[in-house]
C-alpha cells in the first residue's frame, strides 16, 4: 500500500475545495450547463439518463480495508447502496446528487481517495497488474512507477487540455493483465542486456470507434527518464493531436496518420530537447516513493496446510479454489480472485454490505489490503493458504465465491443504455441472460478460458475488440442490434476481434453466443485447445458458417 | 474585458491594431503574426512597444528570433477546451527564456488560472469581470504541486527530499 503524506492529503483538500466552489457556482447559476460540464468532467461527474454519475478513482487498482469501507459508507449514504467496478479501475456510483457530491468527495479525500481526472481530455487514472508486488516472476513492483506517474500526472499545468482522454497502464510481469495494449501509453517494465531496469513504451492503442493496438516507440527507456519521456510524448499529442474531430482525436489516430517511425522520431526530437529536464528521477526521488509501499510482514507457512487438504474433500470448495486461487511469490500464500460475476448479477457491481464485508475479510486474511482489476473482479492478494477454506465460506455467503473467474460468465460489460447516456443498447440484461445460459459450472470448465466482452455503444467502454467474443450494442431503426465479434483479446498478444456477420436483435444475443460455443467445442482438436487459440487456428469461417445457416 | 497582470487588474497598456489598420505611431501595439512576420525587423525598430498575438496551431519556433526584443507575446485559447498554449508557453518560458509579457488571450476563465501561471503566464484577459475579480483568491487556490515547470514553485517530490534531508540533519 502506498500511504499519502501531509502533501498528498493537502492537494486532494485543495481539489475538493475548489470543485466545491465549482459547484456552488453551478447551483447559484454563475455558470452555465456548459461552463460547467467541463469542470465536473475534469472531476469525474457525468450526467447519465436518470442522474449525475461519480467516477472515482483507485489508482493501480489498490485499496484498503479503510478506503473499501469508506466507499461502502459513499454508496450507502449518498447513493443507493451499492457501487460499479469498472474495467478501468475506477468504482462509479450512478446516484449522487450534485449537491451533495462535495461532500461524497471530502468524505473520499479523509482516505486518500479522489476522483481527479476519472474523465474529460487530460490523462486518465494510472492502471496496473492487479497482481503486481505478489505476481511470481514479476521484474519489480510497477506500482512504484505508478504512483510516480499518478503525481505527475495530477492536476498536470500543460496536459489537462488534450485533443482527447489520455490512459496509462503499466505492467511488470510477462502475462499482461493490465492490457497495456489497448492504452494511450502501455508501459511494460523489463530488464535490458545489461540488467538495468526500464521500460518499453508503446503508444496508440485504443477501442472505440478506430480501434488500434498500441506500437512499441522505444524498446528501452530507463526508470529516470520515463517521465521526460512520457512528457516528450504527451507534448507532441497536445500540440499536434487533432482537436477538429472528436472521433480522430486520440493519440492513435496521430500515430496512425504519421505512422509510428515519423511519431517517433517527433518524440525523439523533443526529448533530446528535454536533457536536463527537472523530470530526471534520481534513485532517491525514486527510493523516497518506494519507502512509502507497505508491505505484509509474510510468515514462513506450509504450501500444503492440513485446512487445506482437509477442505479437498469438499467439491465446491475445490471447484473455487480450483478457479480463484493463484499461485503467489511467497509460499504458503494465494492470490485469491472475488468473482462480481453472479449469475443472473450486474457484472461488476457490489453492495455497500458486501464492500465492508470484504473489508472485513481483507483485514482479517489480507493485510488490509483489495485489489481491483480490469476484469471488474476484486482481489485479495495475500490470503495464507491454510486460512483458504475460511474465507471460502466467507466470501460464498456474501455471494462473491462463483467459481467463474476467466470462464464464459466472468463477463465484462459496460453500464449500457440502463444508465448511459451515450449508449445505444443495454449490456447489462444481455450479460445478465449469458450467466444463466451458463450457470452450469461443469459445463463452463469444459468450456475452459472465454472472455467475453459487451459494450452499448461504439465508445467500447466493454472493451469488445478485446473480448474472445465480443458484443457490442447498435440501435437500427429503433430497435437495439448488436454486433458479433471472435478473436480479440487483451493480453500480451492483443488483437481486435473479427465481426462474424450480420447484426443480430436483442432477443437472439445468448443463442448466437451459444452457437459460437457449440461450434468451438465440436471444433477444438483437444479438450486444453483454448477458444481463442481455435479462432486463431481456424479463423472466423466455421464459426459464421455455424451462426447464419439458420439465421 | 479586464486585464490582469501580475495578479491585479491593470489598464491595459497595448492596443489591439487590426492587419489592415495603420499603425499608431508609438503606441504599445498588439498585432498578429502574420502581419508580424511581414517585417519583423522594421517592426522590432519601432520606437514603441510592440507585441505578438501568436496562434496555437504555429510552433514558436517562428518567433525565437526575435523574442528578446518582444515586449509581449499572447498566446490564444481559442476555447476552455483547447489546450495547445499550454505548451507553447512552457516553451517560451524554459526552452527560449523569454522574459517578457506573456499574456493569455481568448477564453479565459478562472479555472485555468493555476494551470495558466504555472505555464509561464503572466498576465489575462479575463473574459468575465468576476473572475478577474476572482483572480488572486483563485491563484492561491493549491499549495502543493507535483510537477516541476519553470515557474519555480517546488514539487512535492523535492520538498518530500528536503523534509527527509532535514530529518536526518537534526538526528
Amino acid at each position: 500500500m502506498y500511504a499519502y503524506d501531509e502533501l498528498d492529503r493537502t492537494l486532494v483538500n485543495e481539489r475538493v475545495s475548489e470543485f466545491r466552489d465549482q459547484v456552488t457556482r453551478r447551483l447559484s447559476g454563475e455558470l452555465t450547463e456548459d461552463e460547467f460540464k467541463m469542470l465536473r468532467l475534469q472531476n469525474g461527474v457525468y450526467l447519465q439518463l436518470h442522474a449525475y454519475m461519480l467516477r472515482v478513482a483507485i489508482p493501480y487498482g489498490t485499496l484498503s480495508s479503510t478506503q473499501l469501507r469508506r466507499l461502502a459508507h459513499v454508496a450507502r449514504r449518498y447513493d443507493r447502496g451499492y457501487g460499479h467496478f469498472t474495467t478501468r479501475q475506477n468504482i462509479q456510483f450512478n446516484w449522487i446528487k450534485l449537491a451533495e457530491l462535495p461532500d461524497a468527495l471530502a468524505d473520499l479525500a479523509e482516505v486518500g481517495i479522489h476522483s481527479m481526472q476519472t474523465s474529460g481530455n487530460n490523462t486518465r487514472n494510472v492502471t496496473s497488474d492487479q497482481w503486481a508486488g505478489v505476481a511470481p516472476g514479476e521484474i519489480e513492483d510497477p506500482r512504484i512507477w505508478s504512483e510516480l506517474l499518478r503525481q505527475y500526472t495530477t492536476l498536470h499545468p500543460e496536459f489537462s487540455f488534450l485533443p482527447r482522454k489520455f490512459k496509462f497502464a503499466i505492467t511488470a510481469s510477462a502475462h499482461d493483465r493490465a492490457a497495456i495494449k489497448i492504452h494511450d501509453i502501455g508501459l511494460r517494465l523489463h530488464r535490458n542486456a545489461e540488467g538495468e531496469t526500464g521500460f518499453e513504451v508503446l503508444v496508440g492503442g485504443g477501442l472505440g470507434r478506430t480501434p488500434f493496438i498500441a506500437k512499441t516507440i522505444k524498446p528501452f527507456v530507463a526508470g529516470r527518464d520515463l517521465l521526460s519521456y512520457v512528457e516528450a510524448i504527451l507534448r507532441v499529442y497536445n500540440q499536434y493531436g487533432r482537436r477538429d474531430n472528436i472521433y480522430k482525436a486520440r493519440i492513435k489516430i496521430l500515430v496512425h496518420e504519421l505512422g509510428i517511425e515519423k511519431f517517433a522520431q517527433e518524440v525523439e526530437n523533443e526529448w533530446r530537447q528535454m536533457q536536463g529536464s527537472a523530470l530526471m528521477l534520481d534513485d532517491a526521488v525514486v527510493e523516497e516513493i518506494r519507502s512509502r509501499f507497505s508491505y505484509p510482514a509474510y510468515e514462513k507457512l506450509p504450501h500444503l496446510p492440513e485446512e487445506l487438504k482437509n477442505a479437498a474433500r469438499d467439491p465446491k470448495f475445490e471447484a473455487w479454489r480450483k478457479n480463484s486461487v493463484f499461485p503467489h511469490k511467497v509460499s504458503g500464500y494465494a492470490i485469491v480472485t472475488l468473482s462480481l460475476k453472479p449469475v443472473g448479477g450486474p457484472p461488476g457491481d457490489a453492495t455497500a454490505d458486501q464492500m465492508d464485508a470484504i473489508a472485513e475479510l481483507a483485514d482479517k486474511y489480507s493485510f488490509g489490503e483489495i485489489r481491483v482489476g480490469h476484469e471488474q473482479n476484486l482481489v485479495l492478494p495475500h490470503v495464507a493458504r491454510r486460512d483458504l477454506p475460511a474465507l471460502w465460506r466467507a466470501l460464498d455467503k456474501i455471494g462473491v465465491a462463483t467459481p467463474n473467474v476467466n470462464l464464459v460468465s466472468d463477463i465484462i460489460a459496460c453500464p449500457g443504455l440502463d444508465y448511459c447516456s451515450l449508449a445505444n443498447a443495454r449490456s447489462i440484461p444481455i450479460a445478465q441472460e449469458l450467466t444463466r445460459r451458463f450457470a452450469n459450472h461443469d459445463t463452463a470448465n469444459l468450456i475452459g478460458r472465454l472472455h467475453i466482452n459487451i459494450s452499448g455503444c461504439i465508445n467500447a467502454c466493454g472493451h469488445h475488440h478485446v473480448g474472445h467474443i465480443g458484443i457490442l450494442g447498435v440501435e437500427k431503426n429503433g430497435e437495439e442490434f448488436y454486433q458479433i465479434t471472435i478473436g480479440g483479446r487483451a493480453d500480451e498478444q492483443a488483437a481486435v476481434g473479427t465481426l462474424i456477420g450480420p447484426a443480430v436483435p436483442y432477443g437472439e444475443v445468448a443463442d448466437v453466443v451459444e452457437d459460437i460455443v457449440e461450434a468451438y467445442l465440436a471444433l477444438r482438436v483437444r479438450p486444453d485447445e483454448l477458444f481463442i487459440d481455435t479462432v486463431t487456428r481456424l479463423g472466423v469461417e466455421p464459426f459464421r458458417e455455424r451462426v447464419y445457416a439458420t439465421r | 474585458m479586464p486585464l490582469v497582470r501580475h495578479g491585479k487588474i491593470t489598464q491595459d497598456a497595448f492596443v489591439h491594431v487590426a492587419d489592415d489598420a495603420p499603425l499608431p505611431g508609438d503606441a504599445a501595439i498588439l498585432i498578429s503574426a502574420a502581419r508580424f512576420l511581414d517585417d519583423p525587423e522594421a517592426l522590432c525598430r519601432r520606437v514603441g512597444r510592440t507585441g505578438v498575438i501568436w496562434p496555437n496551431s504555429r510552433d514558436v519556433d517562428d518567433l525565437v528570433p526575435w523574442l528578446d526584443r518582444l515586449a509581449v507575446v499572447a498566446l490564444v485559447f481559442p476555447s476552455f477546451r483547447d489546450g495547445r498554449a499550454y505548451s507553447q508557453a512552457r516553451l517560451l518560458r524554459e526552452r527560449y527564456f523569454y522574459r517578457g509579457e506573456l499574456r493569455a488571450t481568448g477564453q479565459v476563465l478562472r479555472d485555468q488560472f493555476v494551470f495558466m501561471l504555472r505555464a509561464g503566464f503572466d498576465s489575462f484577459e479575463v473574459k468575465k469581470e468576476s473572475d478577474a475579480m476572482a483572480f488572486a483568491v483563485t491563484a492561491k487556490r493549491y499549495s502543493v504541486f507535483y510537477q516541476p515547470t519553470g515557474d519555480g514553485r517546488i514539487t512535492a517530490l523535492h520538498q518530500r527530499m528536503q523534509m527527509r534531508h532535514s530529518e536526518s540533519a537534526g538526528q
